[in-house]
């Protein structure tokens, strides 16, 4: 016989056109602008460190699953291109090309493939290798580099010269938030990005126009970057109304660190993050007040990482707590 | 803001493509093959013997309990053989074979009847008629309609639910009957009430279907009790609790039926079997069979005989494309797989659809990115994912704990899921074994 053979199976016999590699790429879309800033600002140590992250994770996963795993190598379902993406993002851009390499076996090796691979991972694989970098190295990770573009009121080139560096220094000297004022970056370089911070979190706007290209390709909900913003608005907001000159105000808050770049690209990664809407408010709230209280009391001046990573444990806790409401539960209707 | 279901849902692409096609009548098959178990409940008992010479409409098996139907004669002829046939589940099935009489002119009438609008039997003998004459839910789970009209005496009925959503892609059975048989339609709603004793009647048609909507309202115009509910395209919304979900916004309670919350729901093509039943004493030895599939020459649809090979509708279309792949009993979200096209047409095929290479094939599965999206379409609920997981495990108790039994297997989670992971058939099987737990420990 010629035709192909007739299949039998069960239904459904259709299937939408969503695969799980379309919504990595889309993420990888989403980060386009972002990246473009930090080219931008950065210029060629941004393009240096975002490289140098997507080849040691692809390789890493290539190794672990060909030699030591000896499974099926997956490196082209765009999760791992996508890990050293949103590594690069969380790293000062030109570091130590070394360091870069670790960050990525830790975030691949450790925290992706050591718990099974895709889909398994209890922690977000590039908060982690970030996460282990800031401990092991914790001067190169806060060595904000100059921006290259020198013509605009650019955070000084003083190590620590985040915005939310500069606060927390200041405040832990005696300083207020007057005095500091002159020293930080105005809210619109803020939101264009022309500050320091790590290599993808600066720019508020092309973060955020990322996002909302998520969100109508639907690859992400509202539910968790809005309410993780939303929390610490409302946190900060309180702190800030009792004391304005020993807290930011929000909007510094919510335009500075990785605030943004947390909450739509860091929080809402599929695997870590609740399977309910319900789930994912909790989960959101969790991480916007860990943030907060890092950010005002913690040892670091950010705290959305580990913020991150602590409600990540609580996944699987918020899944088997709260569950979508089933069908046949509403109180049942009068009949005339 | 069109009216839809509470939870869940997903919009497949409708691909009606027999949409405008006026329903054709065929010319009796020469051999029908005519199952005994075309319905929900116990098979049908033979009554009739080889050799025998039967009538069109005459009753050839006879109702094997309360829920059951009688199966008639589709045509006059000679029953030649009581044999096993193959059926759409793919299992060899008690049938009566019969030839048809060539020359027996009753089998090549023009069943057309005029319009007939009074209604001149009791409930009882309404009720009565429509078991007598082989009703069951023509929507696909060909439940006896006898059944749903028996109600308890202690259960208050308000409201009569005409599904005509016909939300799986491809079909336009149901379309296509209510453009063209509309009148006849209103006239089996009000025997329908008259037989329930309710004052109120909803038509429950899907928006993509806006000609039938504009019909429907011009029809039921003059009629106060009798609505048409516009509704959002969302599948699966022709699920019996999701339509009442979406037009009364009740909730069929867990383990419930619709009448737990005061409805009784039929499909547009059993009111109009009950219109010809009641009004013309017609058995249901025919209906709507929708033949389609992208690479068919003449996607159509036809009025058939109960007991019709399915290769002379495949022949009637075009011949079987070249390339195919998969020939489907129903719509591509719930229907049948099926590999030999001799099974024939029953009471509960609604349309038969071929699709080729590019339709038919599953994905590669890979690992669950817990994206949740399976959990977001479940229209009951539940947690796909989750059951799929248990069922692996061989947790059923758990599983049934979660309730797996309350999955209406619409397919929605296999549908959306980015991993292609083969949710449903998991909790498929979780329920069939859930389903032999819970009995053998009675």
């Amino acid at each position: 016989m010629d035709s192909p053979p007739i299949v039998i199976s069960a239904s459904p016999h259709v299937h939408s056109e969503r695969t799980s590699k379309k919504i990595m790429y889309d993420v990888v879309i989403a980060l386009v602008p972002a990246f473009l800033v930090s080219l931008y600002v950065f210029g060629f140590n941004a393009l240096i460190t975002t490289s140098i992250a997507i080849i040691s994770c692809l390789l890493f996963e290539y190794l672990i699953q060909k030699y030591l795993m000896k499974t099926e190598v997956t490196i082209t379902d765009g999760s791992a291109l996508l890990t050293g993406l949103l590594l690069a993002f969380n790293v000062p851009a030109g570091l130590p090309i070394w360091m870069i390499i670790v960050g990525s076996l830790v975030a691949i090796g450790i925290a992706k493939l050591s718990f099974g691979g895709l889909g398994f991972n209890v922690f977000n694989p590039a908060l982690v290798g970030r996460v282990f970098l800031l401990i092991c190295f914790p001067v190169q990770m806060t060595l904000w580099p100059m921006a290259v573009v020198n013509n605009t009121t650019i955070a000084d080139a003083v190590s620590g010269a985040t915005t939310l560096g500069i606060i927390k220094e200041g405040l832990q000297f005696g300083g207020t938030m007057t005095e500091l004022s002159a020293k930080l970056p105005s809210s619109v370089d803020m939101l264009l990005g022309i500050t320091g911070g790590s290599l993808g979190e600066m720019s508020a706007i092309a973060l955020l126009l990322g996002g909302l290209y998520l969100m109508i390709r639907k690859v992400i909900s509202w539910h968790i970057p809005v309410t993780i913003l939303l929390t610490m608005a409302i946190m900060t907001g309180i702190f800030w109304s009792i004391d304005p000159e020993h807290y930011a105000n929000p909007l510094i808050h919510l335009l500075s660190g990785g605030a943004i770049l947390g909450a739509f690209f860091m929080a809402t990664d599929m695997v870590t993050s609740p399977m309910t809407k319900k789930g994912m408010v909790i989960f959101a709230i969790g991480i916007g007040a860990i943030t907060v209280i890092i950010r005002l009391y913690g040892a670091y001046p950010e705290g959305i990482s580990f913020a991150i990573l602590i409600m990540n444990a609580f996944v699987p806790l918020i899944n088997s707590y709260f569950k979508p409401r089933r069908f046949g539960s509403k109180i049942k209707a009068k009949i005339m | 803001m069109l009216k839809t279901f509470s939870k869940g849902g997903i919009h497949p692409p409708e691909n009606k493509l027999t949409s405008t096609k006026t329903i054709k009548r065929l010319a009796p098959p020469k051999v029908v093959y005519v199952p005994i178990a075309q319905h929900i409940g116990i098979p049908a008992e033979i009554i009739v013997d080889r050799k025998d010479k039967v009538e069109i409409g005459q009753v050839i098996a006879k109702s094997g309990g309360f829920v059951s139907s009688n199966i008639h004669s589709p045509v006059a002829g000679t029953v030649t053989k009581l044999d096993m046939v193959i059926d759409s589940s793919g299992y060899k099935k008690q049938c009566i074979v019969i030839r048809t009489d060539v020359k027996n002119e009753t089998n090549f009438q023009e069943t057309e009847y005029p319009l007939k609008k009074e209604i001149d039997l009791e409930p009882a003998e309404i009720v009565k008629r429509i078991s007598d004459l082989g009703i069951v839910g023509l929507g696909g789970a060909t439940f006896p309609s006898h059944v749903k009209l028996n109600i308890k005496e202690d259960k208050k009925m308000d409201c009569l639910i005409i599904n005509g959503v016909e939300c799986e892609p491809y079909l336009t059975a149901d379309h296509r009957l209510m453009l063209e048989k509309g009148e006849e339609i209103i006239v089996g709603i009000k025997i329908l009430m008259k037989a329930l004793h309710v004052h109120k009647a909803v038509i429950g048609i899907e928006d993509n279907k806006h000609d039938a909507v504009e019909l429907f309202k011009r029809l039921t115009a003059d009629e106060k009790e009798i609505q048409v509910a516009a509704l959002q395209v969302k599948y699966p919304q022709g699920g019996e609790k999701q339509l009442i979900s979406a037009i009364l916004d009740r909730e069929v309670p867990k383990n419930g039926l619709p009448m737990d919350v005061g409805v009784v729901v039929n499909n547009v093509g059993t009111i109009f079997a009950i219109y010809q039943a009641i009004q013309h004493n017609k058995p249901l030895i025919e209906r709507v069979v929708t033949v389609t599939g992208k690479k068919l020459e003449n996607p159509s649809n036809f009025w058939v005989k109960i007991g019709t090979p399915i290769k002379d509708l495949i022949e009637e279309v075009g011949g079987m494309p070249e390339g195919t792949r998969k020939i489907i009993n129903g719509g591509p979200m719930m229907g049948k797989a099926i590999k030999n096209t001799d099974v024939p047409v029953t009471k509960g095929t609604s349309g038969i659809l071929i699709v080729d290479d590019g339709e038919a094939c599953r994905g590669e599965v890979k690992n669950c990115i817990r994206c949740g999206e399976c959990v977001n379409v479940c229209p009951m609920g539940l947690e796909p994912h989750l059951l799929m997981n248990l069922t692996e495990k061989g947790l059923y108790e758990k599983a049934a704990q979660e309730d797996i039994m309350t999955c209406i297997e619409c397919g929605s989670c296999s549908y959306v899921c980015p991993s292609n992971r083969p949710l449903l058939d998991y909790i498929r099987f979780g329920k069939n074994i859930t389903k032999n737990l819970a009995s053998s420990k009675n």
